[in-house]
């Protein structure tokens, strides 16, 4: 019993393994091409992206918040980067351009931080707002101009593998990019559970007034997540640009549905309070594979954001159910509790 | 730890007037007083959740100002808030631990090193508790003992209790005092929040009472009664006597409740209630007293049971049911679920009785509304400037008279009303139970649901005493007393 309930995990992660597990087998008995290593690697690169947003969304959604304007501080930070390096014709090289987009992402998290924080707005109205101002000042200030030719230092970036096998089906590429993202997702978790910073996110969404109370710097902790939000999502702002090799600043945004319903199967709970990075990967594999089965199975790409939409509601909806359960159970408990306790005191 | 001199206004209502309180280690300071008389809000200021507009608290010779939360607890003050302000959705262990880490100003966090900690003071303590359960699905005194080793492992010197007793059963509370007592022994210094008498007495050595913001009177818990204290409290020699009309014996039932149960809430609950009959419900926080109201309501709808409303059998599967039956329901939390708060008086007044001002053309009729809205104001003695003040201005008393005309504009055949004295004034409570005797004299029945004793005796025919969710006791006539009451309650 208790391993069975270990195997489950606290989120519920056992069970969305098992779902990610049970559909791989069922696309490969349906479609042999889908169980190739050609299909995952291309599946585990398409996944880059959405892993470095989820993360954010991650953060923000254990703190009972939700940020819908992580798309638009992507390509914010990315494209102005790159506009800025083309314009100005020189190349800081990788650690420069992620340098200038990760301060970008940084300035517009902390505009977001700032409102909700200091005037205790609503998450979700704030950021959809913020959303649109930043893609409008991006296209005033910056510009819309498609750049077809990255720096040097991103265009080789590119190109780069971590390893190309050659199998029956055709070469297999694994990008050197997956690195950087495995080390993200294991920074952001020891952050989580190793670091008091991350346990106050877990504080403030179980209880936002005791964890005032408690003594824990409230405002000043909102306003650092919606700046790591922007970090991250300059972060991965800059990999997208890399990864379709050119700067279109129409990109990402609208995209925004995928990863929340991601974090959201990966068993955060939309109420803030609970969420692991494992989870929120394994989310983001789940839809991942899903958007690519239906697409081998022939259906049309339309029909892609219905399927994402209706995961995102099942989600939820599991979460909204469960509670309810638990909230009857625990009335159950207190009642079976206090039946024992006088069944004690007559002995 | 003390506190000189506290001054704190709302909006320019006195909260808290030049009030001081000692806080000495190995003493239990009870701090007694009615609802709304400024206790909580003391303790809001000592913990550094509210400013104080004057006056200092000091800790160890230095005085403060005023305090932030987090000097607070370093100077030792913890407080068990009557919600606990635990965190649901992490485990006891981290709930036991994680406030000492802030205090400290760690950086990191070792998962190992908590246990151990947390164990310590269990055992210390003697106390059971699973520490790797989540908080959320503890029952009510694991929650309380949580946080008091909460307050413990932050090496507290002062612990101040809100009203740490209204969700106890009877068991629960002895074993709270015992581990209060262990405390003291240890030197902490306690302040205790509470407005039952018998606990002041039991548990403290010193004594400070307070009444609508001011502090009345402090000193050795030996110097007074329970009746000093209670008029040391309302301001005058309590009078609970019972002002009850007699009652037609052969009166019709205009509620027949039959084996309504709930699962995990309450069973088997049958009870009749006669026309012009106002009867009682009470019981202990948790007890199910509200479920069964709700039920009656349809808010929570019930598993299984008959109700009869004035003899025809009745289906309440939503509000809407329990309002065409004729029932009429004041919540325990008005302001949040029985008020529009930023809308008028008198919007509020004829806001669910809309219906029956309709004109032959189904519109709202101006004149029908206005006289109703005039009858209540004026009949109910609203103290407001006209009817038009938003219901968020008005005082406790006030805003619960607003409730009571809403549904009286709906002449329920039964009224049913929660807590319906909590947070107001003692002169609007007599004048607001005044008015439900006169309504019950003209026919309406009334159930009122309350763990306020004195209230109960002075206005009910009959009590109903529910216990773990059943209907454990049915008082009539004589027996029913404070002590009566209390004694059923809780034993």
């Amino acid at each position: 019993m208790d391993v069975l309930r270990r195997l489950r995990g606290t989120n519920n992660e056992g069970v969305l393994a098992l779902v990610l597990l049970g559909l791989i087998v069922a696309m490969s008995i349906a479609n042999p091409t889908f169980f190739t290593l050609n299909t995952g690697f291309s599946i585990l690169r398409s996944s880059i992206v959405p892993v470095i947003f989820a993360l954010g969304v991650l953060i923000v959604v254990i703190t009972g918040g939700i940020d819908v304007s992580f798309a638009a501080i992507a390509i914010f930070a990315g494209y102005s980067t790159v506009s800025f390096c083309l314009t100005a014709g020189f190349d800081p090289g990788l650690p420069g351009i992620f340098a200038i987009a990760i301060g970008v992402g940084v300035a517009l998290g902390f505009i977001n931080g700032i409102v909700i924080a200091r005037f205790n707005l609503p998450t979700l109205i704030v950021t959809l707002g913020t959303q649109g101002v930043f893609f409008g000042a991006m296209y005033t200030y910056v510009g819309a101009t498609y750049f077809a030719d990255l720096p040097g230092s991103m265009a080789a970036l590119a190109t780069s593998n971590l390893f190309d096998v050659t199998t029956d089906t055709g070469r297999a590429y694994l990008h050197v990019l997956v690195v950087p993202v495995i080390l993200l997702c294991l920074a952001v978790g020891w952050v989580l559970k190793r670091t008091m910073f991350g346990r106050s996110l877990y504080a403030i969404g179980g209880d936002i007034e005791a964890a005032r109370r408690a003594g824990f710097q409230v405002q000043r902790t909102q306003v650092s997540v919606y700046m790591l939000v922007g970090a991250l999502a300059a972060i991965a702002g800059v990999i997208h640009i890399v990864l379709s090799r050119s700067a279109n600043p129409r990109d990402l945004v609208g995209g925004e549905l995928d990863i929340i319903a991601a974090v959201i199967l990966g068993g955060a709970a939309i109420f803030g309070g609970r969420g692991s990075v494992l989870g929120t990967v394994l989310g983001v594999l789940l839809v991942q594979v899903i958007k690519n089965s239906l697409l081998l199975v022939g259906v049309p790409s339309a029909w892609l954001r219905t399927a994402v939409g209706v995961l995102l509601v099942v989600g939820v909806g599991i979460q909204a159910i469960a509670a309810h359960r638990d909230a009857r159970r625990t009335r159950v408990i207190q009642d079976l509790d206090t039946d024992l306790k006088k069944e004690q005191e007559l002995v | 730890m003390s506190a000189r001199g506290i001054n704190k206004n709302f909006g320019g209502v006195p909260a808290l007037a030049d009030v001081s309180i000692d806080l000495i280690p190995g003493e239990v300071h009870c701090l007694a007083g009615e609802n709304g008389c400024g206790k909580s809000t003391l303790i809001k200021i000592i913990s550094g959740a509210e400013r104080p507009d004057s006056g200092e608290i000091i800790i160890d010779g230095v005085s403060f100002a005023q305090i932030n939360a987090h000097a607070a607890i370093q100077g030792g003050i913890q407080v068990i808030y009557q919600d606990f302000s635990l965190f649901p959705n992490l485990t006891v262990a981290e709930n036991i631990v994680l406030t000492a880490e802030v205090a400290v100003g760690r950086r990191l966090y070792a998962p190992a090193s908590i246990r151990p900690r947390a164990e310590a003071i269990l055992q210390e303590l003697d106390i059971d508790l699973d520490l790797d359960r989540e908080v959320g699905t503890l029952s009510v005194a694991d929650k309380q003992l949580t946080a008091i080793c909460r307050a413990l492992v932050n090496d507290a010197r002062a612990i101040i209790m809100d009203e740490p007793t209204t969700a106890l059963t009877h068991t629960e509370v002895s074993r709270l005092f015992a581990l209060v007592e262990r405390l003291r022994t240890r030197g902490v210094a306690l302040m205790f929040v509470s407005h039952k008498l018998e606990e002041v007495l039991a548990i403290s050595q010193r004594l400070t009472i307070m009444r609508s913001g001011r502090q009345v009177v402090s000193g050795p818990t030996a110097d007074f009664d329970q009746r000093s204290i209670s008029s040391y409290m309302t301001g005058r020699e309590v009078d609970d006597s019972r002002v009850v009309s007699e009652l037609d014996v052969n009166a019709p039932l205009a509620l027949e409740v039959t084996n309504l149960s709930l699962a995990g809430a309450y069973r088997d609950i049958s009870f009749g209630l006669h026309k012009g009959e106002i009867l009682g419900v009470t019981g202990l926080l948790g007890s199910g007293r509200t479920e069964i109201a709700e039920s009656l309501f349809g808010v929570e709808v019930a598993d299984e049971g008959q109700i009869r409303v004035a003899g025809e059998v009745v289906a309440i599967r939503s509000i809407q049911d329990a309002v065409a039956a004729g029932l009429g329901y004041v919540p325990e939390d008005r302001l949040s679920q029985g008020l529009f708060l930023d809308k008028s008086i008198a919007d509020n007044i004829v806001a669910a009785s809309l219906q029956s001002h309709r004109t032959r053309w189904g519109m709202l009729s101006r004149t029908q509304t206005a006289a109703t809205i005039k009858r209540f104001f004026v009949g109910l003695k609203i103290n407001a400037r006209n009817a038009d003040a938003p219901v968020r201005t008005l005082s406790g008393g006030n805003a619960q008279r607003v409730v009571l005309a809403k549904w009286l504009a709906t002449e329920p055949t039964v009224l049913m009303l929660n807590g319906p004295t909590v947070g107001v004034d003692i002169g609007s409570k007599e004048e607001i139970l005044e008015l439900l005797r006169v309504e019950a004299a003209k026919g309406m029945s009334v159930i009122i649901i309350s763990d306020d004793a004195p209230e109960l005796v002075a206005a009910c025919h009959r009590v109903l005493v529910i216990k773990n969710g059943r209907l454990t006791h049915v008082l009539e006539g004589d027996q029913i007393s404070v002590d009566t009451i209390q004694e059923r309650m809780s034993a």
